[in-house]
């Protein structure tokens, strides 16, 4: 373990010290000396970069044009261009074939029947991952077809049908180029990190813009959110390729072409297909945003259900998006391990029986619907519903618990949340500049230090001042809950294997939640407010606390633990001075992804009455006010951005030392 | 009879740093190991010659950061040297455009890796098929070639397997059909066998020296065990720090090592193993002979022959004319290393 150096312990303690005079005292130098600027970032000094986006943006959407091709038009073209496959495939799914619009349609071929898809699904998944495999799919889609979500599920499938591949294509497309050019790289980094810390609210405005409420919108916006894991991984697993098979394809005479496509790219798929596994699930992440904009589907469900605070509803819609995710998570992953098999002898028809089947049943289905209607739709008098059970559970929760609760929430706004929130506004602002450069600078050097100072200037010449530090104030508390209650139990996860089953299925759940899940029951038990959001923050941002611990206590050298062991440590011993020093990195890591969890979801428990950030870019995105989205989604990025720096720094001079 | 020469180097240089190239023009092609490491340049490579021969087992060995690695990649130009000449059947290498080195790898070149490097989404015979799929040889002509080497290397009945079902030897024999599958003139093999377990590296030895004596290629073989490189070689290069201490044959190696760090790896080896009859032999007697014996069998093969007979043999050259005699007495000396012959 390190030993603090007496300079760090003074620079650390002279630093808090200040900091918290300079808090609890600020209002009163404010008052003596009569600068007022101390407190409360001068207006004249504000930059309005908000009005300024909002003017680029109206001049790209009305004006701009590339010689006779106007800007709204090729954006227009885009969205024809991609939503034609949507459509199809959502006629095909859900809404059937029509010819002529609105009031002439004439029906041509109604949807397929719920049947053939379960079967489909059904039988891709047992070619792909056996009975077992089969057998959870099947049982998803009955789930959306016993409570009714069968339509909303078939919408979100189709939306899900497009971004997914393009999501994926692009990915790879950008991750090869920024393999191939050290340029696009070093580009593509910070555009990837702001797509990947940019709350989604702030991007839905523009984007709402250029191609207007409806699909087209939802699928940017999705893909927005998802590729960059894809480009990520992609450049990673096409690096990542032993130097030796990149020889051996040299050798066999691959032009530089084949030796990427035929080599590299293949060798690298274990890797994509982790890419792959990562669009699906932030794809299915984005359903509920994506219905704000016009996505429609089990979001829109979910979405409905907590405007009008439906706990039945939201959390069997909810749940859809989670058994959809499920499934479409391990059909993937079963595709992606399963090794190509050898080539069936035979003709054709001998090669492909479960497509044959399907395609049979498929044409029969069609005049077959047209006789028994249960087979087209499945019919409601089968249909489930829980709801009136979620509600009773809240109602009786809120009847006998009421008072507890209650004394929970007091005591922690009381004792933790207040004094934190006025502790970190009481700091004049100024002095937060300079904390701003003095903390990454001590840690990671005087480049992430301007770095710092650059980004708060930014946040406090935005007039956000205040907004920014309810956002620090509260992922901060949620962050530190979170990882006191996360790092023990990953500690304890990675030490006992049937702990760590219990946990992975929960925390697996907890993270294919869609975020939005979480407010409604949070809501019911808490009403609106600080404590509310969080809670719901706490929940979602424990997981990778979780993960990460579990995951570096697992991966120390079984070697070190036996050297520990035959050292004579007590199981305790082993714990404090084994097995936490040598899992710290992994840990750290752990604190970052909470951190960013933590700010995304901060943003979505606007919904919920904060007043932070979140709150900024949640009104900007009701009121269509591109600017001011832009400018606090930016704000909230570049808290994530710091933080990512600040922790990664840490851990590579922690690392550095280790090994010096 | 001299065969003729298929790759030859000259002044061969690989430097890795900042202003590598540069650094050797100002320090005249020839700089001293101070001046490299004042100048915190690593030399993989120093100013090596090699000279091969059509045909033969040529092996460089080293140990591990002598720069053989570096050296066979430059061989085959996987990475270009930072100066000297390298010549392919007389064509200059470093002189190819790209398309031409694709070309020369598509139909004269092979190599073997340390650790097979088989593409992990190709099943055995779509690997050992591999350099034929990217001529764009259809599948079916390019599937059959690939199961004729396939048979070749002992594989047949497991060319439907992927790379992670088969055994370290059995993915090794699947990247020697793929290296041979182009039929190469020159065949380069970067320590083939160094990843699998000793028992299995010999039997690979075999098979290696089993192919050899069918296909007689011309064989750069890298390798950091001296007892491999006794076993296969016609000719060794002992590598140190980049440079090349001596190259001879195994004989020559074991009998004049040129210093001590090239005599620290010949003490152990057995001379009888590697002492060739022709080198022992004492002048011709006048008689009489137990039998003749040709001077290339080496000491330890003819040991019982000559150790159970009461009377020397004679030893033949190659061209069948006597070259001298030996008896029970000499090969018992060489046995024991009592006295080092010659």
């Amino acid at each position: 373990m390190r030993r603090w150096r007496p300079a760090d312990l003074l620079f650390w303690g002279g630093l808090a010290l200040v900091t918290l005079v300079l808090s609890l005292a600020s209002k009163q130098i404010g008052v003596a000396t009569g600068w007022k600027w101390l407190t409360k970032f001068p207006k004249g000094w504000e930059l309005h970069a908000d009005r300024a986006i909002s003017a680029a943006m109206k001049w790209l959407v009305e004006d701009a044009a590339l010689g006779p091709l106007r800007f709204r038009d090729l954006t227009r073209l885009l969205s024809a261009l991609v939503e034609a496959p949507y459509f199809v495939l959502r006629d095909f799914l859900i809404d059937g074939f029509q010819i002529g619009q609105g009031q002439q349609a004439v029906p041509v071929l109604p949807h397929v029947s719920w049947l053939v898809v379960v079967l489909g699904f059904g039988l891709l998944a047992h070619r792909a991952g056996g009975f077992r495999l089969a057998a959870l799919v099947v049982a998803s889609f009955l789930y959306l077809l016993l409570f009714g979500l069968w339509e909303s599920a078939m919408v979100t499938l189709a939306s899900v049908a497009i971004a997914v591949p393009l999501g994926v294509g692009l990915g790879i497309l950008l991750g090869i180029a920024a393999f191939r050019f050290r340029w696009v790289d070093m580009a593509l980094r910070p555009v990837l990190d702001l797509m990947q810390t940019v709350p989604v609210f702030a991007y839905l405005v523009p984007i709402l813009f250029l191609f207007g409420f409806g699909a087209m919108s939802a699928l940017v916006a999705t893909i927005i959110y998802a590729m960059p894991p894809m480009v990520r991984i992609t450049t990673l697993g096409l690096r990542g390729v032993p130097e030796e098979i990149v020889e051996a394809g040299r050798m066999s005479g691959c032009t530089p072409r084949q030796n990427l496509w035929k080599v590299r790219l293949p060798a690298a798929r274990g890797m994509l297909m982790v890419g792959v596994n990562q669009v699906i699930m932030l794809t299915l992440n984005m359903v509920i945003i994506a219905s704000m904009i016009g996505a429609g589907g089990l979001g829109y469900q979910v979405l409905t259900a907590l405007r009008k605070l439906d706990v039945g509803a939201g959390v069997e819609a909810g749940f859809g998006i989670v058994i959809l995710a499920v499934a479409l998570d391990r059909l993937s992953q079963a595709i992606a391990r399963r090794s190509p098999a050898v080539p069936a002898e035979g003709g054709w028809i001998a090669r492909h029986p479960r497509s044959l089947a399907l395609l049979a049943v498929l044409l029969v289905s069609y005049p077959l619907g047209a006789l028994l209607p249960a087979l087209n739709s499945f019919p409601e008098s089968w249909q489930l519903s829980t709801g009136s059970f979620w509600q009773e559970v809240i109602s009786w929760i809120n009847l006998n618990l009421y008072d507890q609760i209650e004394a929970v929430k007091v005591f922690a706004l009381t004792w933790v949340l207040v004094p934190v929130k006025l502790f970190l506004l009481g700091i004049p602002w100024v002095w937060g500049l300079v904390l701003a450069f003095a903390i990454p600078a001590k840690i990671g050097g005087w480049r992430l230090g301007l770095m710092g100072l650059a980004m708060a200037s930014f946040i406090a010449a935005s007039g956000l001042w205040p907004e920014a530090m309810i956002t620090l104030y509260l992922c901060g508390v949620s962050v530190v809950i979170a990882m006191l209650i996360g790092v023990p139990l990953g500690v304890w996860a990675g030490q006992n294997a049937q702990a760590n089953a219990v946990l992975t299925l929960v925390i697996d759940t907890l993270q294919t939640l869609p975020t939005f899940i979480y407010l409604i029951p949070v809501v019911m038990l808490f009403r609106v407010g600080d404590f509310s959001a969080m809670i719901a923050v706490v929940l979602y941002a424990v997981v990778p606390a979780v993960r990460y611990a579990a995951h570096g206590i697992r991966s120390i050298d079984s070697q070190l633990v036996e050297a520990g062991l035959v050292s004579g440590c007590t199981p305790r011993q082993l714990l404090w001075k084994v097995k936490l020093p040598l899992a710290m990195p992994s840990i750290l890591l752990g604190l970052n992804q909470t951190i960013m969890l933590a700010l995304s979801m901060l943003v979505i428990t606007a919904l919920v009455g904060t007043r932070d950030l979140g709150q900024e870019v949640y009104i900007a995105l009701t009121k269509a006010n591109v600017g001011k989205g832009v400018v606090a989604g930016l704000a909230v990025a570049f808290l994530a951005i710091m933080s990512d720096r600040i922790i990664t720094a840490a851990v590579n001079r922690k690392r550095g030392e280790d090994h010096a | 009879m001299e065969q003729p020469i298929i790759l030859e180097c000259r002044n061969v240089w690989k430097l890795y740093g900042a202003q590598a190239d540069s650094f050797l023009q100002t320090h005249g092609m020839q700089p001293t190991p101070e001046a490299l490491r004042r100048a915190n340049i690593v030399s993989a490579v120093r100013n090596v010659d090699v000279t091969i021969r059509k045909g033969e087992i040529f092996v460089i060995m080293g140990l591990s950061g002598s720069g053989k690695s570096t050296l066979v990649r430059c061989l085959a130009r996987l990475i270009d040297s930072t100066a000297g000449e390298i010549r392919f059947e007389g064509r200059d290498l470093l002189a190819m455009s790209g398309p031409e080195l694709i070309a020369l790898r598509r139909h004269k070149m092979g190599m073997v890796f340390q650790h097979f490097a088989l593409l992990p989404h190709l099943t055995a015979l779509e690997n050992a098929a591999f350099p034929l799929e990217v001529q764009g040889i259809d599948r079916k002509t390019r599937l059959e070639r690939a199961m004729q080497v396939m048979e070749l290397v002992g594989l047949k009945g497991r060319e439907n397997r992927y790379p992670h079902e088969l055994s370290g030897g059995q993915q090794q024999r699947v990247g020697i059909a793929r290296s041979l599958i182009v039929e190469p003139d020159l065949w380069f093999l970067d320590e083939p066998f160094s990843a699998l377990d000793p028992l299995i590296r010999r039997e690979m030895q075999d098979e290696l020296l089993r192919l050899q004596a069918r296909l007689h290629k011309t064989i750069v073989f890298i390798t950091h065990d001296f007892d491999e490189a006794i076993r296969l070689a016609d000719r060794i290069a002992v590598m140190r720090d980049g440079a090349i201490v001596q190259t001879a044959t195994p004989e020559e190696l074991v009998l004049n090592p040129a210093d001590d760090y090239v005599a620290e790896f010949t003490q152990h080896i057995p001379r009888a193993k590697v002492v060739r009859l022709g080198t022992a032999a004492k002048p011709l007697g006048p008689g009489p002979f137990a039998g003749d014996l040709t001077a290339s069998l080496r000491v330890a093969e003819a040991a019982d022959r000559i150790e159970a007979a009461d009377l020397p043999f004679r030893v033949l050259a190659a061209d069948g004319a006597p070259m001298g005699q030996i008896d029970g007495r000499t090969v018992i000396d060489i046995l024991i290393g009592r006295e080092v012959a010659r």
